[in-house]
């Protein structure tokens, strides 16, 4: 093989993405024509313009010779992973603010013409563009990096490895536009119709191969942990995906589907799916993330091996029984809750396995903590996974649960692993990539990192302890009884207490979004070469793209 | 010790193998079982298909995200019991493609609110919310007595329910939107046969506006049938067939 090639023409990996795009586009050009469903006619035209788009894109590339030299690291794709997960983070916050205030202040934030900007159809917008498009365009943007350097390989399959990016994207475009325009199934977390559903089912398989072919052209005989924990997300991720989204659409051209699985089955299909969207989604991906970029910025190796062996192992064995925590008390025969509560317990230990070996990492490093930021936010991160996998647990105890079920602590519990750990270990890892990626010696700014980090810390605080006073106390407030033995309030009365929270809420969305931008604005001037007046901080070398040829 | 965890740091195929077959034992464990242990769902009389009013309701209820602030399932607990009703039963959803128990009552649950407060409250309160309950966060939707239902899905709809495992018969299916209109008019020509398909069926306008059917309608006739088709005088909790 040589080493560096500007490819011309067709390589194999053009060929069947050409063909594979230009099926698609007869499909949707099929659908464009033949549907009545308004709603899905709309999708179609996406999907045609999106598909017509690749194709040109795809030959214009061709045209132009691929340059794939094996020796050098893809590092383009991940640059525009970067730019994606910013954006998406800005967007899923600002919808996330929004609807925050749409709660705190229904008379102002709500429009009676128009009802797409009703809570119902912006909540799954907020909830699927910080899961998926922020989180996920964070996971698929950190693990092409570390699969490449940890097994000093290019990413495997030429441009398919762009199919999987611009892929995501359409469907992230698919799922936010069916949302406001009433396409969804009902389920939390995989609200996308069948058709949507289909799509990313390939764009996941593609990230699976691309993954896995990176892995298998290796030049590092072992397989760093970071890429384990990486691939049983892509793995679980698929699995969950596929079963809990079978359906049957009302007909091909039609966009509404209905559930394969009913009441009691379809619950539990849904929260074994919900509640491994967080183990495996928002915990072992975000893990690997950990797995690289806590070590890379300590300079420190990984604590303990023989722990992150252990606890990958339980993380993921154990993590896939806690869903029937979320069907507490409910139809749910209480085999099945009890087995989830026992397992959700239990899941504590593999949790905490990984906060260990995170924090212990900076044995002899603990210094970092006072001198660089993104160091901080990177500790806190996973002193906030800690917190919430310590949190979790105990609600998933029936007793507990009866009380926290459908109140705002869920919210909140939610939001301390959310905007604590996957957020700010993503915020971490994209303040040391940018850095590397457009090869700059430092950060443009380290105080707006600070900033950043203490203006978004408040806000998680605020956000996180409203959650636990309104969710605390409407759970006792609905079981209250007077002393004549009557329930002493009405649901309303529950409602009304709630105002206060949910400003104190809207708050702390509001700041952890000005951090957010903070940070767009730090990253954008790092990405220019710009770096601020007056702060002293030490160079650091920009890294090479070059794939070091000894092992 | 002969086995070593280098066999799985040196093969990315036996660390797929290993991590799918560690990942898919708590599934078949929790759920598999849930399709063939009979006592999952209670034997109970009352149970039938959504009209395809109804099914049309709570089509608009699923797009209108509802689910994210509605719970549909009382807990077994003093306090619901007294403040909803008769904790639910599984069987309540058997027919519930998807399942709409919810996750967060930031509303109060629904799961028995049919038959609780009268049309003209729902409409009032579906078009300015606050004009009813002034503490109230919920969005309006006075939209819906704008949107006409035309019918056009609805025997696909029903015809999918079919093939999922709701037992719509193919009399129902093929009389499905003239039944949608029938519904809303007690003077219908098909009012005893659609009385037969669904019984116990609400038949009336919901809405307030006899000349349209529209989705206020259809949405206030799911939330007024929302929990009363199980007939709990010859529910027998403590059946062997019910224990669970």
């Amino acid at each position: 093989m040589s080493s560096s090639v500007a490819r011309k023409g067709m390589g194999l990996d053009v060929l069947t993405l050409g063909v594979l795009l230009s099926v698609l586009a007869l499909v949707s050009l099929f659908l464009t024509a033949n549907t009545h469903d308004p709603l899905m006619k709309v999708h179609a035209v996406i999907l045609l313009g999106a598909f017509v788009l690749g194709i040109a894109a795809l030959f214009m590339r061709a045209a132009g010779g691929l340059g794939f030299d094996q020796s050098r690291y893809e590092e383009g794709i991940i640059k525009a992973g970067v730019v994606a997960t910013v954006f998406w983070g800005l967007v899923g916050f600002l919808v996330g603010v929004i609807i925050a205030s749409q709660l705190a202040f229904p008379n102002l934030m709500y429009f009676e013409d128009i009802g797409w900007l009703n809570f119902g159809r912006l909540r799954p917008v907020h909830t699927s563009a910080v899961i998926f498009a922020f989180g996920g365009n964070a996971l698929m943007a950190t693990s092409f990096y570390i699969v490449q350097r940890t097994n000093r390989a290019r990413l495997a399959g030429g441009v398919w490895p762009w199919f999987v990016f611009w892929g995501y994207q359409l469907f992230i475009v698919l799922a936010a536009t069916g949302y406001v325009s009433g396409i969804t199934q009902s389920k939390e977390y995989a609200e996308p119709e069948w058709y949507i559903d289909l799509w990313l089912t390939i764009v996941w398989v593609a990230y699976l191969l691309v993954f896995l072919g990176t892995l298998w052209k290796r030049k590092i005989k072992h397989i760093y942990v970071a890429n384990w924990f990486y691939l049983a997300f892509i793995i679980t991720v698929a699995m969950l995906h596929i079963i809990n989204n079978l359906s049957m659409p009302i007909g091909l051209t039609e966009h509404k589907s209905y559930s394969l699985f009913s009441g009691v089955q379809d619950a539990m299909t849904q929260w074994w799916y919900g509640h491994n969207a967080v183990g495996f989604f928002l915990t072992a991906g975000f893990l690997g993330m950990m797995y690289y970029f806590v070590p890379k910025r300590a300079e420190r190796p990984v604590y303990s091996y023989r722990l992150s062996i252990v606890h990958f192992w339980a993380l993921i064995f154990i993590y896939i029984w806690a869903g029937p925590h979320h069907l507490h008390y409910t139809a749910l025969p209480m085999w099945t809750q009890t087995l989830g509560m026992t397992f959700s317990i239990i899941l504590w230990m593999p949790s905490w396995g990984g906060m260990i070996n995170g924090l212990m990492t900076l044995s002899g490093a603990w210094d970092k903590l006072r001198t660089d930021p993104v160091m901080r936010m990177l500790v806190v991160s996973v002193a906030f996974y800690g917190m919430s996998t310590f949190e979790g647990p105990v609600m998933s105890i029936r007793a507990v649960n009866s009380l926290s079920h459908y109140t705002d602590w869920t919210i909140g519990h939610v939001h301390s692993g959310a905007l604590g750990w996957v957020a700010y270990v993503s915020f971490g890892a994209l303040y040391c990539m940018v850095p590397w990626l457009w090869k700059r010696k430092r950060l443009y700014s380290n105080d707006l990192v600070e900033w950043h980090f203490w203006i978004s810390t408040i806000g998680i605080v605020f956000y996180i302890t409203a959650m636990w006073v309104s969710g605390i106390m409407q759970g006792l407030m609905w079981r209250a009884y007077n002393t004549f033995g009557f329930l002493e309030y009405s649901f309303v009365e529950t409602v009304e207490a709630m105002h206060p929270y949910y400003i104190i809420r809207m708050v702390g969305g509001l700041l952890f979004l000005i951090g957010a931008l903070i940070m767009a604005y730090n990253l954008w001037r790092t990405a220019r070469g710009d770096v601020r007046k007056g702060e002293v901080v030490p160079d650091a070398e920009p890294l090479s793209i070059a794939i070091p040829t000894a092992n | 010790m002969g086995f070593k965890h280098e066999v799985f740091e040196k093969s990315p195929l036996l660390l797929t193998i290993g991590i799918l077959v560690v990942v898919a034992i708590g599934g078949l464990v929790e759920i598999a079982p849930l399709f063939y242990i009979s006592s999952t769902i209670e034997k109970v009389n009352g149970m039938r298909p959504y009209t395809p009013l109804e099914l049309t309701g709570r089509n608009i209820y699923i797009r209108e995200g509802c689910y994210l602030c509605h719970s549909q399932m009382i807990r077994p607990l003093r306090d619901e019991a007294e403040r909803y009703g008769h904790y639910s039963l599984a069987a309540e959803s058997m027919y519930d493609h998807p399942f709409q128990w919810g996750s967060k009552r930031t509303g109060p649950d629904l799961a028995r609110v049919g038959g609780k407060y009268s049309d003209a409250w729902h409409v009032a309160h579906l078009d300015d919310p606050r004009a009813v309950v002034p503490e109230s966060v919920m969005p309006p939707y006075k939209f819906l007595k704008d949107n006409l239902l035309d019918g056009r899905t609805i025997a696909a709809d029903l015809k999918a329910n079919k093939t999922v495992g709701v037992p719509y018969t193919d009399e129902e299916i093929a009389k499905a939107k003239s039944d949608l209109f029938t519904q809303l008019d007690e003077y219908a020509d098909d009012y005893d046969g659609f009385m037969a398909r669904y019984p116990g069926a609400n038949v009336r306008d919901f809405d307030g506006d006899p000349e349209h059917a529209t989705e206020m309608d259809a949405l206030i006739a799911y939330l007024q049938m929302l929990g009363t088709l199980v007939d709990f005088s010859t529910y027998k909790a403590d059946a062997d067939d019910n224990l669970r």
